[in-house]
């Protein structure tokens, strides 16, 4: 690139060889540069007879100077430039003003703090509703005229009791395996091993065993009710349920819910057992008990009270996870994104509960003396 | 800005048909449609008559699905009405707008099939719905709906494992599943070939010829609206409401609004107006 100045003051840029983005290209602030040094230059002009070849790199760098010559009031000629390069730069700058509706400004702190308070509200509201449509479903239900199918059903507690079962096994295997583990450093100081059965199984059994089956449940079976029902949302397959006088609630969230509620409890006891059994290994394996020894000892321990409030979180949290994967997934938006969004907050959602719930029902149990 | 109403064209068929052709079967009445305090649109006025083919158009974005979303019953309008042979659809009780639903047919763009249930089954849970029909029955309906679109022999064919084009004629077999007095169309040539395409509009003729529905499609194709369209309105996302209705092609020739021509004739805003 050359910068020449003519006798009346006009600059001539003179642009040569290829000008294409990849290359070291001249910068628009040469020629601005150039221009701030002159006072009074009446216009701009081109040379571009020795361009070889050029792209959107000529073009960002004479919009560019375009713009610094609109603000000088600095008139620019274009009929030096090759006819492709003047049609595409009248192109870019003929495009029609959209009307686009001005972005609200960005609010005062306070009221952005309170329009946050306001959503938690209406959130708050939309789940309350949600509760109550899933109650009015269930009570429909005893009643025989909910819409919902049994075949559906009895699908969806396929997919969440049965085929959970392997995962469930290995998680409460090992959970047992660890408890059993950090608690057997401490007990045998005191020569006291055979209390690992006492440790193992009424941990697994009160808390750890629903809690295991429902985190497990959590990221297995509420994220995949909120990608279900979430691309429903987008296929437009819950509009078309609506319009076919079928509530979406009934035909679909209620069957998820029924399903969770009865094998959560299900998968409590067995997660309670497989934990034992881990814990079991340990003993037997690692502390020379016997297999009686190990088993009179575990059930010494437990009483059925910690079997019924191990069975009642289970049911609990399945209550959780279906209920926010659904009402996560009912709320998608209509973009991919959205499921996305949908699913991981379903997942986050139930988590967040399982541990609150678990924290409510031990306080209970505590003030209760259960 | 009040839309300009066009002459209805001429009537076809016997007297009586004429006189059922006249009768308004949806009235919109200053309808504005907003998402919480964003305006969709508003003050929209217009009649669809029984055995219409009404057109709903105007650009992408202007608000036609949302305006269909609220005749189908899915959102309430901000304010007016939107009645069904007389009756307002909001004002109605639940068990009123679900009679009013059980006449709706309706074809979303994407279909929309029910994806855990075979095509047969798609239909058949419509008629289980709001009929008493045994099984057999049931099926032996579903196969005869499919059949008219094109898709026999695909009852056992769950959504995923046909193509697009067959999908959406899936679907227009399910939004026939109840002989419906009014049928929707939700942009019905999008994703389709020209040559569907055209099929798609000569069946939409015909159910109408044959079964005497209205029909209300929302829809962009301009080869489509001049094929099959006896009435319309344009909406403008510009000024937010409809800025012209009746024919289509009466609109073309009449219709002085340079948004409409140009529309109408695919050519360039700039040109209509300079």
């Amino acid at each position: 690139m050359q910068i020449e100045r003519l006798g009346d003051g006009v600059l001539v840029v003179r642009v040569s060889g290829p000008w294409k983005i990849g290359k070291e290209l001249p910068s628009a602030d040469e020629v601005k540069n150039e221009i701030e040094k002159n006072a009074s230059v009446p216009a701009v002009a081109f040379d571009a007879q020795k361009l070889t070849a050029w792209d959107s790199g000529l073009l960002t760098f004479l919009i560019a100077l375009i713009n610094f010559a609109a603000e000088k009031k600095i008139d620019v000629r274009r009929d030096g430039l090759p006819e492709g390069v003047q049609s595409l730069l009248k192109l870019a700058s003929a495009v029609p003003e959209q009307k686009v509706a001005a972005k609200a400004p960005r609010a005062f702190f306070l009221a952005r703090v309170g329009g946050a308070a306001m959503d938690y509200g209406k959130a708050t509201v939309n789940t309350v509703g949600f509760i109550g449509e899933i109650t009015l479903g269930l009570l429909k239900m005893f009643t025989g005229s909910a819409k919902l199918r049994w075949a559906d059903l009895i699908l969806t507690i396929q997919e969440c009791g049965p085929q959970a079962l392997p995962i469930v096994s290995l998680i409460s295997i090992l959970v047992g395996l660890i408890l059993a583990f950090v608690g057997s450093i401490q007990l045998k100081m005191f020569g006291a091993q055979i209390y690992i059965a006492d440790l193992v199984g009424i941990a697994m059994v009160r808390a750890m065993g629903a809690i295991m089956a429902g985190i497990i449940m959590a990221g297995r079976t509420g994220a995949s009710y909120a990608a279900r029902i979430g691309t429903m949302q987008v296929n437009e397959e819950i509009d078309a349920l609506r319009t076919a006088g079928i509530p979406p609630v009934e035909f679909l969230v209620l069957p998820r819910v029924i399903a969770l509620a009865l094998m959560m409890p299900l998968l409590t006891l067995y997660a309670d057992l497989m934990g034992i059994i881990g814990g079991m290994f340990v003993g037997v394996v690692g502390f020379d008990m016997g297999l009686r020894e190990y088993m009179n000892e575990t059930k010494s321990a437990l009483t059925l009270t910690n079997v019924w409030i191990g069975v009642f979180s289970g049911f609990v949290y399945g209550i959780i996870i279906a209920v926010a994967g659904c009402l996560r997934g009912m709320q998608c938006g209509r973009s991919a994104s959205s499921v996305g969004d949908a699913t991981t907050s379903a997942v986050v959602t139930s988590i967040v509960s399982i541990i609150i719930a678990t924290a409510i029902i031990t306080v209970l149990c505590n003030v209760l003396n259960i | 800005m009040q839309g300009r109403r066009l002459p209805r064209p001429q009537l076809k068929g016997t007297m009586e048909e004429i006189v059922k052709q006249k009768e308004p079967h949806i009235v919109v009445k200053d309808l504005t449609m907003a998402y919480g305090e964003k305006l969709i649109q508003r003050d929209l006025n217009f009649t669809v008559n029984h055995g219409d083919i009404f057109i709903i158009m105007g650009g992408s974005g202007c608000g036609k699905s949302t305006l269909l979303r609220h005749l189908i019953g899915l959102q309430e309008p901000a304010k007016g009405t939107v009645c069904y042979g007389g009756k307002d659809f909001w004002a109605s009780g639940l068990d009123e707008r679900e009679k009013f639903l059980r006449t709706f047919g309706i074809l979303y763009q994407s279909g929309a099939l029910w994806s855990s249930m075979t095509l047969a089954e798609n239909i058949g849970l419509l008629l289980e719905q709001y009929t008493e029909l045994s099984a057999s029955k049931i099926r032996e309906i579903a196969a005869l709906k499919l059949s008219l679109v094109g898709l026999a022999g695909f009852e056992d064919y769950y959504p995923s494992e046909i193509s697009g084009g067959m999908k959406k004629r899936a679907g227009l077999a399910r939004a026939m599943a109840l002989d419906p007095e009014i049928l929707f169309f939700d942009e019905p040539s999008a994703g389709l070939d020209p040559i569907s395409s055209r099929l798609l509009d000569d069946l939409i003729l015909e159910l109408r010829d044959s079964l005497g529905s209205t029909i209300v499609v929302v829809t962009h194709e301009l080869a489509s609206i001049f094929a099959i369209g006896n009435n319309s309105v344009f909406l403008d996302g510009a000024t937010k409401t409809m800025i012209a209705s009746g024919d289509p092609k009466i609109m073309l020739e009449e219709c002085k609004d340079p948004t409409v021509h140009a529309f109408l004739t695919r050519s360039s805003l700039d040109k209509v107006t300079t």
